[in-house]
């Protein structure tokens, strides 16, 4: 799950990680008051959008009166900010936030991710603030200090001073660095954080570090624990069709292909994704339907997959465990009645008591079910189906 | 021979008289594997599926001899039953549960490193040595016995490869499900040497995924350490980057963890890697006739 930077900065706060001061606004009304509450002579309006490149793409904007932030949080509210990582469509300006023009001296960038080799939080730093970390990492990566930090005994002043000297700070700033360095590392654990990132961390003139951006994930997983994290996620950014399927404990994932899928189990179902690819066709999404690929899974799954209007056949791949393939092939025939499909559905039930499934199948008579004998059999029906062939 | 586990592995179950914990506990009697005991704190003393219940994992182990736990508790005490597992003496644990937080694992692992206890997992299969020992969720009777080591991080696709390495007319060694979360335990690096040390395994298959690197760390270590032919499938090649495919762990994040990356890798590491998951069998029967 992520949250916006107004959300993020909420939370730095509490933990004395220094940023400008800001207000959250819904209308260009609440901006200007915004504005007049923060003081000052220059202001920044910024799109709250769960994306980075908002300021390439119009949706960072500097104001300098109060009738000009007026214009802008008019101009930003309400459009289709598209960035690199949004999609052509673009994402929905529903807030901005109104934030306090700061003083920059330096631009730097600051993160702290999890380290999957290490198993622990590593904390990056780099002189590149503003560029997207990524590119620096391939262009120029001795531009990154890295410092693992063990989970056991947590962040300590040595991490802060190689990072700090790491990034040629003058030593009258480095334990000012390694305050807000320690405070960002307690953000990230109290908070079971997935991600953090200050791109850019800026000095000001008067050699204070301040998060002028920030940008932070959480781990699923730990959620049920993390309540005020938890209330700050936010709907509107998510897919709806994806919200939907968790709801019935199906992992579904929107893709731009043809033929829906319908696994258990994320591996198998990535893997049909691919063996449809392999077979000439292009999968229309990623689902899976979980171990147990009952009857009201698989109907809700047939559901969820139509809704995407491109979707020309439907490639059913159960491999049956636990799960006896007989019970699987009754659920299928049951969720067509429970939900239209208009559509080809190839159904290949391996595992145990496959023969029977097939037969249930076959004996049913619906003429859109095709029965698929194994993994390549299915996925080159479901491509020629989806083909029209 | 197989590796980690054998007919002889006596298991004790974390989370033994819960719903799941009793069902596949069942399942793991039935085929022969020996549970002789479990834990859920509270019920020490009685009995369940004609084992002894125990209050602590130390009570198990002292009164059982048990080396390995399959853990079946809920994801909120996933990392607590692990620490008490390698508290006790366990030498490895099989952790079954899926949705355990990422930091809770962060720590567990730390903890079981210095106690010197293996895991395997969390969110996985578990481990199966064909004909003679299961710990896990697995459905035993598509493990024929055979000369084939397999790694996985899916469940599903771990069963598919074994289906289609007996279909080919081969059989399974050991398998290990080693889950699909961002940490995990016992790795394709650590399990690779034990397979070529097994003189039972011929072959290995070993089925990765998009996110992280550690089918990258795998081709390097295969590249320096394995003779024995190993074949490969990386699943997510056609998974958009930035999100999660099912798994917490199948992410393509800041460009990296793709699986076009891993396949190069182990391709020049030697291994006969395939791109659609159907041909697994296919490539185990070139590999085994040559």
């Amino acid at each position: 799950m992520n949250i916006h930077e107004y959300q993020a900065k909420q939370l730095f706060k509490k933990y004395n990680v220094p940023t400008p001061r800001g207000h959250i606004a819904l209308t260009p009304d609440e901006a200007v008051k915004a504005a007049q509450e923060l003081g000052g002579t220059i202001w920044v309006v910024k799109a709250q959008i769960h994306a980075g490149g908002r300021g390439l793409g119009g949706g960072v904007k500097l104001a300098r009166s109060t009738e000009e932030v007026r214009a802008l949080a008019h101009e930003i509210l309400g459009m289709q900010l598209v960035t690199h990582q949004t999609g052509p469509e673009g994402k929905l300006v529903q807030k901005v936030y109104i934030e306090e023009g700061a003083d920059i001296a330096k631009e730097y960038y600051l993160g702290i991710l999890l380290d999957r080799a290490s198993e622990m939080p590593v904390m990056m730093a780099s002189t590149e603030g503003g560029m997207a970390i990524e590119d620096v990492a391939h262009d120029s990566p001795e531009k990154i200090i890295k410092v693992s930090i063990d989970p056991l005994t947590g962040f300590q002043s040595f991490h802060g001073r190689k990072l700090a000297f790491g990034l040629g700070l003058p030593v009258a700033e480095i334990n000012t660095f390694i305050k807000f360095a320690s405070a960002l590392y307690k953000v990230y654990m109290d908070h079971d954080a997935e991600m953090i990132e200050i791109n850019p961390l800026i000095k000001t003139g008067d050699g204070k570090f301040l998060a002028l951006d920030a940008k932070m994930g959480f781990d699923n997983n730990a959620l049920y624990r993390q309540n005020e994290v938890h209330e700050m996620r936010d709907l509107s950014e998510e897919e709806p069709t994806e919200i939907e399927a968790g709801q019935y404990g199906l992992s579904y994932i929107k893709l731009d292909g043809d033929v829906g899928c319908m696994v258990n189990g994320a591996g198998l179902a990535m893997g049909t994704m691919d063996t449809i690819n392999y077979e000439g066709g292009r999968p229309a999404n990623f689902l899976d339907v979980g171990g147990s690929a009952s009857a009201e899974t698989v109907a809700k799954g047939f559901e969820i997959i139509l809704k995407d209007p491109n979707v020309k056949a439907i490639f059913v791949n159960i491999f049956g465990g636990i799960v006896r393939c007989d019970r699987v092939a009754n659920g299928i025939l049951d969720a067509t009645k429970l939900t239209k499909v208009d559509v080809p559905v190839i159904v290949r039930l391996d595992g145990t008591n496959a023969v029977e499934a097939a037969d249930i199948l076959n004996n049913a008579g619906i003429s859109n079910i095709i029965a698929a004998t194994d993994l390549a059999d299915g996925a080159r029906k479901a491509v020629a189906a989806a083909k029209g062939a | 021979m197989s590796i980690l586990v054998n007919k002889d592995t006596k298991v004790i179950v974390q989370g033994f008289t819960g719903k799941e914990g009793t069902f596949h506990a069942e399942q793991c009697l039935a085929y022969g594997t020996k549970i002789v005991g479990g834990v859920t704190p509270g019920k020490g003393g009685q009995e369940h599926l004609g084992q002894p219940v125990f209050n602590t994992v130390a009570d198990a182990v002292a009164s059982t001899g048990a080396t390995v736990s399959m853990i079946f508790v809920p994801p909120a005490f996933v990392s607590d039953a692990v620490m008490e597992a390698a508290d006790a003496g366990i030498t490895l644990a099989v952790i079954i549960t899926e949705g355990a937080p990422v930091k809770d694992m962060m720590y567990a692992k730390a903890y079981a490193t210095k106690k010197n206890m293996m895991t395997i997992g969390p969110n996985c299969p578990g481990i199966i040595t064909a004909d003679e020992c299961k710990i896990g969720i697995m459905p035993g009777f598509i493990f024929k016995k055979g000369n084939i080591g397999l790694i996985s991080k899916s469940g599903t696709l771990t069963y598919e490869s074994a289906n289609q390495v007996v279909k080919e007319g081969f059989g399974i060694t050991t398998a290990v499900g080693i889950g699909g979360d961002p940490i995990i335990g016992l790795s394709y690096k650590q399990l690779l040497p034990m397979f070529e040390a097994d003189p039972e395994t011929h072959a290995i298959v070993m089925i990765g995924e998009i996110g992280g690197d550690l089918e990258i760390q795998a081709a390097a270590y295969i590249k320096e350490h394995i003779t024995k032919p190993v074949v490969a499938f990386i699943a997510g090649q056609t998974a958009p980057a930035g999100k999660r495919m099912g798994h917490a762990g199948a992410i393509i994040s800041g460009g990296a963890g793709t699986a076009a990356e891993k396949m190069a890798a182990l391709e020049a590491a030697g291994v006969k890697v395939v791109v659609s998951p159907a041909d697994i069998g296919k490539a185990i029967a070139e590999v085994m006739n040559k």
